[in-house]
């Protein structure tokens, strides 16, 4: 009789391993890869286009590196909505890939079920550190989560941020005349990294001679530690210890000030909600504001400018009509998705769109595919200033931890956009840009732009 | 129908027919009435349609479920009169009702 095949061995799992069960290593275990050693974005988008739904990992970086995800989350919708990936769990465990609006929305309008918790792996697809818990109220449930939340909450509500307005627009408008003329240059870094960094020293009146700092802790808390060139996870501890630790000297230089001044700390050291929280919490919740607030911001500053010159038309629309910023801001977040996904831990067992899913199961959320649904939104993959409705978008999240600072965002996007169009009738992307090698920071590393002379 | 008056924060009102089985929030983006943005499309999830029901008028604009009332929670300028207008749906019920928006959604 012939040997019966190892079933048992083969057969793939359908429920993220348990923390408890899975051997962490560092580092961690090689990727399984498409066979394609000498792979381009076409070849990558052409295997995505017929390869084993199962044998896909699309977290693997490469797929963003070169922009070919997309095909991959369009068979997900129309063929797999509420999709498990086994392919190379023994790096992430195994996850659910949650792909169409309608199902987005109810994860992350469930958070009783689907929690966020740092110390269940936290909101990315890998899981956090579990030596290095930075708490942070966007990797917290309820009750504790509103408390801080609401805490930070009135800083970037639109009243507050309009005292600020005329700065980031003097701020924006000084970065903007100093830019070149007839000669190519990163729009990455003159603009969407300089404005960035200068916005956030203005907001936490951080000296603006070391903003670049707040860029550099921004990039390094995201980085991805696999990335050769990138920190080692111990290197990269030490750094955020000492922004850490540079925070607490502004913190101390104004929690006695008489009068609170108009900055995020100073209100944050005097607010009687805020004041008495342990200094990590306080830490924790700037970590997050400095984070949530740069790449984010950054990436849709440059997607902008991208979508505008991919799409001739809408820029000459713009240019015809400067009252469409405002929409169109809301169409480049969407666009861009600046963030690709968030992640929930399941907490129970429970049904999602027909597929079991089992207590301690990690649940993606891709924006990135729900903001191009087309049961949810019309002719998704045009970029369209004017479109109808251009707020609902999923880039902000939905539910308790919907982006807290969507106002201070658009605000910056707004206010460079008016600047832009009162200056510069073109602006040509000369070549592809680099992009973030990751599944999580949906961005740019550089966008070769000229001002025409 | 129901014809419903909708208070910006900075006194501007306008009064528009709503539609039986309507949520307010869509009365009002259907009317483009500013202040109310609705980002969500709907679902209790983003709190952008934020606002105060006039007095008199609660025990008509139906029962708060639990995901409203963790929104409302966490929303600028909460009161014991908040909504979120995309979860009221218009009926005759509610004719002549008035809703005060708060200063900032976000
Ligand atoms: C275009 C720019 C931005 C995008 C696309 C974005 C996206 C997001 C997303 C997807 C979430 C999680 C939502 C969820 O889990 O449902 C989030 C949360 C958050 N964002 Fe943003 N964000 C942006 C800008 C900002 C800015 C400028 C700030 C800071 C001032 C900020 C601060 C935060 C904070 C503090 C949270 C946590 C909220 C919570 O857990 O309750 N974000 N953001
Ligand atoms: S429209 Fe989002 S909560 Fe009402």
């Amino acid at each position: 009789m012939a040997t019966q095949p190892n079933l048992a061995a083969a057969a793939p799992i359908k429920h993220t391993v348990p923390r408890e069960q899975f051997e962490y290593t560092w580092p961690l275990p090689p990727r399984h890869r498409p066979d394609l050693p000498e792979y381009t974005a076409g070849s990558l988008s052409a295997y995505l286009a017929t390869a084993p739904l199962d044998e896909v990992d699309i977290a693997d970086p490469i797929y963003w590196e070169n922009d070919c995800h997309w095909t991959y989350f369009k068979r997900l919708r129309d063929e797999a909505p509420i999709h498990f990936t086994h392919h190379n769990s023994n790096r992430h465990r195994g996850y659910w890939s949650v792909t169409r609006w309608a199902d987005i929305m109810a994860v992350d309008t469930n958070h009783q079920v689907f929690s966020s918790d740092a110390h269940l792996g936290g909101i990315t697809l890998f899981d956090m550190d579990q030596d290095f818990i930075m708490p942070m109220f966007i990797a917290m449930d309820q009750p504790k989560h509103d408390v801080q939340r609401k805490a930070v909450n009135p800083i970037v509500s639109g009243s507050n941020l309009a005292a600020f307005e005329e700065l980031i627009r003097s701020r924006t408008q000084e970065v903007l005349d100093g830019l070149p003329r007839g000669e190519v240059f990163d729009w990455v870094d003159r603009v969407s990294i300089e404005l960035t960094s200068r916005m956030l020293a203005t907001l936490f009146d951080f000296p603006q001679e070391h903003r670049r700092k707040l860029t550099y802790w921004s990039d390094i808390a995201t980085a991805d530690p696999e990335v050769p060139g990138n920190l080692q996870k111990e290197e990269r501890q030490a750094v955020l210890m000492g922004m850490l630790q540079e925070f607490m000297g502004l913190w101390n230089a104004r929690v006695n000030d008489p009068e609170p001044k108009g900055d995020l700390i100073s209100m944050l050291a005097h607010n009687p909600a805020t004041r008495d929280m342990p200094p990590m919490e306080f830490m924790g919740n700037l970590v997050l504001l400095i984070v949530g607030g740069n790449d984010t911001t950054r990436n849709s500053i440059s997607g902008g400018l991208k979508f505008l010159n991919d799409n001739p038309a809408e820029y000459a629309k713009l240019r015809a009509n400067p009252e469409l910023i405002e929409s169109m801001v809301s169409e480049i977040i969407r666009y861009q998705t600046p963030l690709a996904h968030m992640r929930r831990t399941a907490l129970e067992d429970t049904i999602l769109g027909g597929q079991h899913i089992a207590k301690g199961d990690k649940i993606i959320m891709w924006y990135v595919s729900g903001n191009r649904d087309e049961r949810a939104i019309e002719n998704p993959d045009a970029f369209i200033i004017d479109r109808p409705r251009a707020r609902q978008h999923m880039s902000f999240g939905f539910g308790i931890h919907r982006c807290v600072g969507n106002r201070l965002a658009e605000l910056q996007l707004k206010i460079l956009w008016e600047e832009i169009m009162k200056r510069f009738d073109n602006i040509e992307v000369v070549e592809a840009p680099e992009r973030v090698p990751s599944a999580f920071v949906k961005g740019y590393k550089s966008l070769m732009v000229r001002i025409p002379a | 129908m129901a014809k419903i008056t909708y208070v910006a924060h900075d006194g501007a009102s306008t009064t528009v027919d709503v539609a039986d089985g309507v949520s307010l929030m869509e009365g009002a983006l259907q009317n483009g009435i500013s202040g109310i943005d609705g980002d969500c499309g709907g679902n209790a999830a983003c709190a952008t349609c934020h606002v105060y029901v006039a007095e008199g008028w609660g025990d008509r604009t139906g029962s708060i479920s639990e995901l409203e009332e963790a929104m409302l929670d966490l929303a600028d300028g909460r009161q014991a009169n908040s909504r979120l207008a995309c979860q009221i749906k218009a009926s005759a019920d509610l004719d002549g009702l008035v809703l005060n928006m708060p200063e900032t959604q976000h």
